[in-house]
């Protein structure tokens, strides 16, 4: 299903560090970067020709708009209002007048030509430091024109990553549940889409019940829950290819699956007679290895980056709590202390933090705290919301958020809702249908 | 508080032929409130207000497990076809053991019918753990009707977690009603 893509990237000019703007990252959107996205240049031709292709009127616009609405939903950037750009396109690319930026505060600038060779799209851009007048960076494109989205997406999160320091996340995707119909009878199928809410797709058809689908680190398989033939297994989906195939088919539940970090693995909850216990299965091998024994719930587990730990969730002291554990199963401690009941841990990509969803007096929590439980801060409250997944740069967490219904059970609704790290830019993710379960894939290029 | 559950689940398999007397658990105490009211009085004063403020509204729930029949239905006459759970909890109510007697008499009675326990759990819970928490409610059932006399074989346990609730509200009263193990005739 990934369509085949490569893109060329040439840096045609050594990148000059200067690095007088930065931005931290750590501080929250208190104070966006206000910088200029210049819509890019494309000459009459290639604007024709794309025209024609993509049936866009004028790409170099497009693909400005998507690098513009990245960096705004980011929280970080501020990018002014392009009418009160002083300077052409075509020629801000060759030579900004930094002045003229300056005077409407841009602090930062992205310049940038589109030209049609030979049936592709090559989009080369260039980031300008304005008040200090130099080029940060330049880099040039060049793949089939369908790809056109995702040269937007991956320029934001070059000039992400050069103004932060920290690796980007806008060409990602999201893989969640679509869910239609009423409360009692949810229909529920796989739904795919980009990070920004495009390209999206449906996976399954809504024939049976599917829950809490994971990629692998590859971004190209996705793990997940499915109610086939009223047997809830874990199956494995291939993107790529739609081949679907069963891998926790034990004599009973399996449910609640990740990857292992290096994608070998998947890991899940197997439930019989009355106890959820943890397993992995090598997907090579096959081979089933049990990591937990005890009579209580064990579910949610979810492996450290460098894959030697293991947070889960478990009920063993009476109440669900968040647990941590050497990836053989040993050495199991329990982390969370706080008052309520802690669900869902998710290792962050950074390896420092464990996300989680918290239940207390009546309202649900994301939050987060250190590997050994310390520091947890919660970062938004709701009537319900739960399940957090990272960005790949561990800066962001995606979740899902349901309402409250009235007195006659109506007005239920589910939506796909992101937080940055910092607790602030708490954004609602748009979806076609009402949407839960999200996970983020890794970064699609690097 | 684990190790209740398990001595209780111990227990009820040795107890299964005896006269079952009242089960020494915590948690069966707090289904009966004048009791819960004697040990823990100061504590529990406002809970047992807001308790009874709910059953004064409904008048179906005892504690917050639901007494009410709106949703159940009859596998045959006089045999409820479910039982009702406390919030995070899988021990089986007074009431409920008696309508898992009434269902064990008829499977016996039947011994040609299979059945499936439909597991479940109210909303407010994250979906994973609820899964899990469907699946241990089924199988307090599943335990308790094998103990008189209905074979495993004849049993399938499935969990929805909080999947497919049979009251979409958002209150207590909803919850408890989702909060429940469903006997299926499954042929």
């Amino acid at each position: 299903m990934i369509k085949k893509f490569i893109i060329l990237i040439f840096i045609f000019v050594p990148i000059k560090a200067l690095a007088l703007i930065e931005v931290d990252i750590t501080r929250g959107n208190l104070n966006p970067l206000p910088l200029a996205v210049s819509p890019l240049s494309i000459d009459e031709t290639s604007r024709k020709n794309f025209e024609q292709i993509l049936d866009k009127e004028n790409i170099g616009s497009e693909i400005s708009l998507i690098v513009e609405n990245n960096l705004r939903t980011s929280g970080l950037f501020n990018p002014l209002d392009k009418k009160a750009f002083l300077q052409a396109p075509d020629i801000a690319n060759l030579k900004p007048r930094f002045e003229d930026w300056n005077l409407i505060k841009a602090q930062a600038l992205i310049t940038g030509k589109v030209n049609y060779i030979k049936d592709k799209l090559r989009v080369e851009f260039r980031l300008w430091d304005v008040l200090a007048g130099k080029e940060m960076m330049a880099l040039a494109f060049t793949t089939v024109p369908t790809n056109w989205r995702r040269v937007g997406h991956i320029i934001s999160d070059k000039v992400y990553e050069r103004l932060t320091g920290e690796k980007g996340y806008f060409d990602t995707r999201i893989i969640y549940v679509a869910e239609e119909g009423p409360k009692t009878q949810r229909i529920k199928k796989l739904a795919i889409m980009d990070q920004d809410g495009a390209n999206n797709k449906f996976l399954t058809l809504g024939n049976e019940l599917v829950l809490t689908p994971r990629f692998n680190p590859a971004s190209q398989m996705v793990t997940y829950l499915s109610y086939f033939k009223n047997m809830p297994r874990v199956y494995l989906l291939d993107i790529e290819t739609g081949t679907q195939e069963v891998v926790g088919d034990f004599p009973g539940m399996t449910f609640a699956p990740r990857f292992s970090p290096d994608g070998k693995k998947i890991i899940m909850s197997f439930a019989k007679d009355g106890k959820s216990d943890i397993y992995t299965m090598n997907l090579e091998t096959r081979l089933v290895e049990r990591i937990t024994n005890h009579p209580s719930i064990d579910t949610s587990p979810s492996y450290s980056p460098d894959g030697k730990y293991i947070t889960f969730n478990s009920d063993r002291s009476g109440y669900q709590q968040i647990y941590v554990m050497k990836n053989d199963g040993s050495d199991v401690k329990r982390i969370s202390f706080g008052n309520g009941l802690y669900g869902t841990p998710v290792w962050s990509p950074r390896g420092d933090l464990i996300a989680f969803t918290k239940l207390h007096k009546g309202k649900f929590y994301i939050g987060v705290m250190r590997t050994d439980g310390t520091g947890e801060r919660l970062l938004t409250e709701n009537y319900y919301q739960e399940a957090p997944s990272w960005s790949p740069n561990g800066r962001v967490l995606i979740f899902y958020r349901e309402t409250k219904t009235n007195s006659k059970g109506e007005g239920f609704s589910a939506k796909l809702w992101s937080i940055d790290l910092t607790g602030y830019n708490e954004r609602l993710i748009k979806t076609e249908t009402d949407a839960s379960d999200p996970s983020w894939s890794s970064l699609l290029s690097n | 508080m684990r190790l209740n559950k398990i001595l209780k689940n111990a227990l009820l398999v040795i107890s299964a032929g005896i006269i079952l007397t009242a089960c020494a658990t915590k948690k069966e105490v707090a289904v009966e409130a004048p009791k819960k009211e004697e040990t823990k009085k100061e504590e529990t004063k406002k809970e047992k207000e807001e308790v009874t403020k709910i059953e004064k509204i409904a008048g179906q729930m005892q504690g917050d497990v639901y007494i009410g029949t709106d949703t159940v239905k009859y596998l045959a006459d006089g045999v409820a076809d479910r039982v009702f759970f406390a919030t995070n909890e899988s021990i089986l109510t007074t009431a409920s053991r008696e309508t898992l007697r009434a269902q064990a008499a008829w499977l016996r009675a039947n011994s040609n019918i299979t059945v499936v326990l439909e597991g479940h759990a109210d909303e407010r819970g994250t979906r994973e753990y609820n899964l899990a928490l469907g699946e241990r409610r089924a199988n307090a059932a599943k335990d308790y009707l094998m103990t008189y006399g209905v074979s495993s074989d004849r049993i399938t346990v499935i969990s929805y977690g909080k999947e497919r609730p049979v009251d979409s509200g958002s209150n207590p009263l909803a919850w408890s009603k989702n909060r429940r193990s469903v006997t299926v005739k499954a042929n």
